[in-house]
């Protein structure tokens, strides 16, 4: 499996040796970290939530089209989900490649198809009010979608 | 004529419906008239554009047509990574 989803805590060293390969001149990876503020206000923790199935197909999915559209080598992804702590890996991303730009370039576009296609969510804990759903509405009236 | 068919919340849409799944009868024909009976009916806030369906296991088009007996999965808008 290219892509997996874990409740275990990510390893990216582990990871990592998936993409060695003779031919590859390049390595690109990407860690998401849980960070302990957005949009100004403190986070303690972040809950994922997944449909663990349809997001491993679609995550599967995403992967292939980068083998499609770039000239690499091997590719991995592995989403955490859980109660996650401040400074914890949500998600991890490398690709290998024989040269950088195919290699920063299929990361990029299989973290960015991750954030939007995958059916993960993520509530954050914050310290000052009670937790909300990140992309959520909260009320009546729906809110924009950040970058 | 209604149809009996199962909904499947997950993260916001759960706490909204304050459940995981129900059985509902449904005049809806097709996966976006289910999500505006219910969204309606739970307080569902989020525009359905920005939300996700999917029907028997699949991700789906909100235009699917739904049979009785049919799984419904409606997704919120989602946050990964």
């Amino acid at each position: 499996m290219k892509f997996s989803i874990t409740e275990e805590p990510i390893d990216p060293a582990a990871l990592q040796g998936d993409l060695h390969d003779a031919a590859a001149g390049a390595c690109a990876s990407f860690e998401g970290w849980v960070r302990n503020i957005n949009e100004g206000e403190s986070v303690d923790a972040l809950e994922y939530e997944t449909h663990a199935v349809l997001a491993t197909s679609e995550g599967e999915k995403v992967i292939a089209e980068a083998f499609e559209r770039f000239d690499i080598i091997e590719a991995v992804c592995v989403h955490r989900v859980g109660r996650l702590a401040i400074g914890d890996c949500a998600v991890w991303v490398g690709v290998s490649a024989g040269h950088r730009g195919a290699a920063f370039d299929a990361c990029r576009y299989i973290i960015d198809e991750i954030k939007h296609r995958l059916p993960i969510w993520k509530k954050e804990h914050y310290r000052e009010r009670e937790a909300a759903w990140v992309n959520c509405a909260t009320t009546g009236s729906d809110s924009p979608l950040p970058e | 004529m209604s149809i009996q068919v199962t909904a499947h919340y997950f993260a916001v849409f759960r706490e909204r419906a304050g459940c995981e799944t129900e059985s509902i009868s449904t005049g809806s024909t097709n996966a976006a008239e289910l999500f505006n009976e219910v969204a309606a009916r739970h307080g569902f806030a989020d525009a359905r554009e920005r939300c996700k369906v999917a029907v028997n296991g699949a991700l789906a088009h909100w235009d699917t047509h739904i049979d009785a007996g049919d799984e419904v999965l409606f997704f919120p808008p989602v946050a990964g990574g």
